[in-house]
């Protein structure tokens, strides 16, 4: 009989301050050992002070071969840009 | 070298003008660099090649775990046995982000444990060799985890952006894995009489088992071509060797041991050393099953499969039981 673990994705704040960032993945039983193992896995050398785990099938992505439909949008608008607008020298930093 | 002889799917490498505009496009992202992620369009054979890749990988590390753990309940002093305690937990994690890799792929964890542990899929020929003593520990770590760091550094550059990320964590990890094990080669190449016997024994047992984890010879190599234009062999097989070797050779004259190979050389031409090729025929019968643990390390890995089949399941049925019980009560 198949039964296999689920899957989890591991997000882990590597110090106070930051943001979690996706570490990798791991499968367990349960939330609980999920987080448990992605303690053993990931963090063995003091790497972070917090750890989130996602069930991988709840996780939602944008698909690749939307990429340039997707984020086009973004390319037009150049005086989203501070660069953008040129400030004389003698109003000082801005 | 964890991975030795990956078959690479396809018949060589293709021409541009034999591949799909699909093929075309996606070998033109690899040559400008670019990281393949797994929703990303890629051919069948990158993907199944990299399964098979990833997944010998994976299952090296994890069965390169039985060596060294046959030595944690005697190591010397606790130190040691807590160091070798935390470098074969290491091997583990390395197995599971390998496995997690492989998965982006498509292919289930359990799929791949299944497949080594029927010997459909391998694992790298160096832990089919015995770890008869201590001085094997040292060995062990400095020359098969200093062999794994030379490959597995390339492989930082890799294609697959998972493998990628898996090797730069790896990396990290492994180099205290081959510092630890040079460390007891200095502890036991300056001790008595004995021990420094034991320490050049372990170096001379193991010296070809270690030049033979690259593979074979480059013309006895015929799925590099391809694998080298899809990025996920950045170097052959002697060129990771010879490395190995130049590297290797100073460490042991260190050590004040004797090289194992007297055939090892400094050639002034080449600006590198010349050395013996391992016995390739014991290679080729270890790879088909042949070798002094072969039977012991797969019946190990089955034995803890079959043994830990009710902590799997009955933890599956807890998880079960508390979903249930928790949607009752809403």
């Amino acid at each position: 009989m198949k039964n296999e673990w689920p899957l989890w994705e591991v997000f882990i704040r590597g110090q106070h301050g930051l943001s979690h960032r996706h570490f990798g993945s791991l499968h367990a039983p349960d939330a609980e050992m999920a987080i448990k193992n992605a303690r053993d896995v990931y963090t063995r050398r003091n790497e972070g002070v917090s750890i989130w785990v996602v069930e991988a099938v709840n996780v939602s992505a944008s698909s690749p071969e939307d990429k340039g439909a997707f984020y086009e949008p973004s390319n037009s608008k150049v005086y989203r840009h501070p660069t953008f607008f040129d400030i004389p020298d003698e109003v000082g930093s801005m | 070298m964890y991975a030795q002889m990956v078959k690479t799917d396809g018949t060589g490498v293709k021409d541009r003008a034999e591949m799909s505009a699909d093929e075309q496009a996606f070998q033109d992202r690899i040559d400008r660099g670019e990281k393949i992620e797994p929703k990303d369009w890629m051919p069948d054979n990158y993907r199944r090649t990299l399964i098979r890749q990833i997944g010998q990988h994976a299952h090296s590390e994890i069965v390169g775990q039985l060596p060294e753990g046959n030595w944690i309940t005697r190591a010397p002093t606790l130190e040691r046995k807590a160091i070798l305690l935390a470098k074969v937990q290491d091997e583990a994690g390395h197995g599971l982000y390998l496995y997690g890799a492989a998965e982006t792929l498509g292919v289930t964890r359990d799929a791949l444990t299944e497949d080594l542990l029927a010997g459909r899929m391998k694992y790298s020929s160096i832990f089919n060799y015995p770890t008869l003593n201590w001085a094997d520990m040292g060995a062990v770590g400095w020359l098969v985890d200093g062999a794994a760091i030379i490959n597995q550094v390339a492989l930082q550059r890799t294609s697959y952006g998972p493998y990628a990320r898996a090797m730069v964590r790896i990396c990290k990890e492994e180099s205290f894995h081959a510092r630890q094990g040079f460390h007891i080669m200095m502890k036991m190449a300056r001790g008595t009489k004995e021990q420094k016997a034991m320490a050049q024994d372990a170096l001379n047992r193991l010296w070809y088992p270690v030049l033979m984890m690259f593979g074979p010879s480059d013309k006895d190599s015929v799925h590099t071509a391809q694998s080298m234009a899809w990025k996920i062999k950045m170097d052959t097989n002697d060129e990771l060797r010879q490395k190995f070797v130049d590297q290797t050779v100073q460490q042991i004259e260190y050590l004040g041991l004797e090289l194992p190979d007297p055939n090892t050389k400094w050639n002034d031409e080449t600006g590198q050393y010349d050395y013996s090729d391992p016995d390739w025929t014991e290679f080729f019968d270890v790879i088909k099953g042949n070798g002094p643990c072969n039977v012991d390390r797969l019946a190990a890995r089955n034995k803890a499969w079959d043994d830990g089949k009710w902590v799997r399941d009955g933890l599956m049925a807890h998880a079960a039981k508390k979903t249930a019980a928790k949607l009752a009560a809403e």
